[in-house]
């Protein structure tokens, strides 16, 4: 199926506003056909990366490849992409019949293939039937469906999506990021999207390109981004996440005087910090050699539906207060026999969940 | 639940609504009086004096001179030609300045439209006197130009019909460009951008896209325009120097020279009926909410 996509090489794209770095010698390759996701806060620079494969915005310098070719002095209409925006941006005085043949009627498609790629498109979307309704009188979530029909309705080897679900109420959201997934496995084409939220991101991408500062910070697939964030940054963006800072010595990590086990082969001692997860806690009857344990006092409990948070707070010695979150998924645990609040409660985490990262990766 | 009984507070929660309603009502009281006082009786009185004849009976002699009289005639063609010509004009000179002010950012535009109401804000009178300054005989324009050797010999700009369309275009410019910009504005620059991702030149992104959804902005620009040049007085009578009549010069005509409110009557009346006939062809022609709701 590579005939249905492209691979795009990113290299060095820089782009300043004046004295600001929107963007700062970014490289990145996506493979063809995969589904890569660019992840980062608002004004990171991830929507002004995709707006330089889109051609609306020129680099200071740098290049991008569609297939081996150079395409960054090419305007937009020339690049052959199909692009999905934050609002839709259909055109209101057409119909959705008419937004989705737009981009047919521009290639001089003949009108009887226009209609049958107009109904196909519809249908791939689940919007069959719908051709002759006016744009305003569709709901958020067809109105992204119709955006997306008519942005892959020319079989473009290439899709772009800019916060495409921002808009949709979180319900709706998780059903179309589902859908969208299993439209890209069908459709094939190679698909970058951006999103801030990282939920989305982990739910939906082949690979993650994580974004701040207008610099690539890490790039990898969900799992790895999840479990091994390079630096401080990403581990508190993605997923939630308590950061210890912790001295490494000799194959020991302490925090102040309390010393942890590490699994992880770390290169150097130092300064280093502990990524702890609120769902890879677990409330220790007895201690076994393989986890590394927490004394402390539940702060708070809070029952969220699927699952129970628990705030617990430690009290470490030479090193002072620190809070954990610990998540429980409802079922497993019968709330009535959990430790109530200001009670004692001993929290383990598995040494191979016990992830450190450099100090030095941190956001200052 | 309360079924069959009364629910809780009912009448008086229906009574307090009610209450709102008249008070809304209410905002809308001075400005019907105003309209009632200021704009439909003196028009029903226009009405009524335009059918009553000089012997001051009922009749229709008002109107039966305008029909046979071919100065009437030509008052109304010449009425007509000029509106629509300014109108043409403004247009063709509007709404490029407007698609360039909705296309820079805010601030600078906001300067533009400075530029665009400084004008508007001037007494016409002294507009247009300014403009017999400049385009008369021995005015700016000519002396310059011909002092400078472009012109052997100075050109007619006023007294005519192009000194009329100069100073009314001039005039009429801002009601086009305000609700043109106001509507370009609205529009979502990525309509244009999704336009162009989808293979569309610059030029056939304009045409398609840009152009359609600027129409209710333009119609409305255009019918405003057209509309108060049908009344136009003061700039016609200085810039057309006597020789460009328009209906409202001669409604002034019938009253000050030969005070027959009457004839001068039936003439408004004729020009209104015409105006509100265009407006509801307009109307029919081109639905204004049709275009321009953003998605």
């Amino acid at each position: 199926m590579t005939d249905s996509s492209l691979n795009i090489s990113i290299k060095d794209v820089t782009k300043t506003y004046g004295d600001f770095y929107a963007l700062k010698d970014v490289s990145l390759e996506v493979t063809s056909g995969e589904f890569l996701t660019l992840l980062g806060p608002s004004g990171s620079g991830k929507t002004t990366l995709l707006m330089v494969l889109a051609g609306f915005t020129n680099p200071d310098y740098g290049s991008v490849k569609f297939g081996g070719e150079e395409v960054v002095l090419k305007p937009p209409h020339l690049r052959g992409i199909g692009m999905v925006f934050q609002n839709y941006a259909l055109f209101p005085h057409m119909s959705v019949a008419e937004n989705v043949a737009y981009p047919q009627k521009l290639r001089g498609v003949s009108k009887e293939e226009t209609r049958k790629s107009v109904e196909k498109a519809l249908a791939t979307v689940k919007l069959q039937g719908l051709g002759h309704r006016r744009v305003d009188e569709l709901s958020g979530g067809q109105k992204q469906r119709v955006a997306l029909a008519r942005a892959i309705v020319f079989q473009p080897k290439i899709l772009l999506m800019d916060e495409p679900l921002s808009a949709l109420d979180k319900k709706l959201r998780e059903e179309m990021q589902i859908e969208l997934r299993q439209l890209h496995d069908s459709l094939n084409m190679t698909t970058v999207y951006v999103t801030h939220d990282q939920k989305e991101a982990l739910t939906m991408s082949d690979r993650i390109a994580v974004i701040n500062d207008g610099q690539l910070m890490q790039l990898g697939s969900p799992n790895e981004i999840y479990q091994r964030p390079k630096n401080a940054f990403i581990a508190d963006f993605i997923g939630e996440s308590s950061l210890l800072p912790a001295k490494v010595k000799g194959g020991f990590a302490t925090i102040g005087s309390k010393k942890l086990k590490i699994a992880q082969e770390l290169k150097k001692d130092g300064d280093f910090m502990l990524v702890v997860r609120p769902e890879k806690l677990f409330i220790a009857n007895k201690k076994s050699r393989d986890a590394n344990y927490f004394e402390g006092l539940v702060e708070d409990s809070i029952f969220q539906g699927e699952s129970q948070l628990m705030v617990v707070k430690l009290n470490l010695e030479n090193y002072g207060e620190v809070s954990l979150r610990l998540r429980l998924p409802n079922g497993s645990t019968n709330v009535g026999e959990l430790p109530r609040v200001n009670e004692k409660i001993i929290l383990g985490l598995k040494i191979a969940d016990s992830y450190f990262l450099e100090a030095a990766n941190g956001r200052d | 639940m309360v079924g069959i009984e009364q629910n809780f507070n009912q009448a008086e929660l229906a009574q307090l609504a009610r209450r709102e309603h008249y008070t809304f009502f209410g905002l809308t009281l001075p400005y019907l009086v105003l309209v009632g006082a200021m704009i439909i009786v003196p028009i029903g009185w226009l009405f009524l004096l335009s059918f009553i004849g000089r012997d001051g009976s009922f009749s229709f002699e008002n109107y039966e001179r305008m029909i046979n009289s071919k100065a009437y005639i030509r008052i109304f063609l010449t009425t007509f030609k000029i509106s629509i010509l300014t109108t043409l004009f403004c247009a063709l000179l509007g709404y490029p300045l407007a698609y360039f002010m909705s296309q820079i950012p805010r601030k600078w535009a906001n300067i533009c439209m400075i530029g665009v109401l400084i004008p508007f804000w001037t007494s016409l009178l002294v507009r247009t006197y300014a403009w017999l300054v400049l385009l008369q005989k021995k005015g700016l324009v000519n002396t310059v130009a011909v002092d400078l050797g472009l012109l052997s010999e100075p050109i007619k700009f006023v007294h005519n019909t192009s000194g009329t369309l100069i100073g009314m275009v001039h005039i009429m410019l801002p009601f086009l460009i305000l609700p043109l910009y106001a509507n370009m504005r609205a529009i979502d620059p990525h309509c244009v951008k999704a336009a162009s991702s989808l293979g569309a030149t610059p030029v056939r992104a304009f045409w398609t896209v840009f152009f359609p959804l600027s129409m209710p902005g333009l119609i409305a620009g255009l019918l405003i325009v057209f509309v108060l040049c049908l009344g136009f007085y003061v700039t016609p009578a200085v810039l057309g120097g006597g020789k460009v009549i328009m209906a409202a010069m001669k409604i002034s005509s019938n009253i000050e020279l030969y005070f027959s409110w009457g004839a001068a009557s039936a003439l408004g009346v004729v020009l209104l009926v015409v105006t509100m006939l265009i407006l509801f062809i307009a109307s029919k022609l081109v639905s204004l909410d049709q275009f321009g709701q953003r998605s």
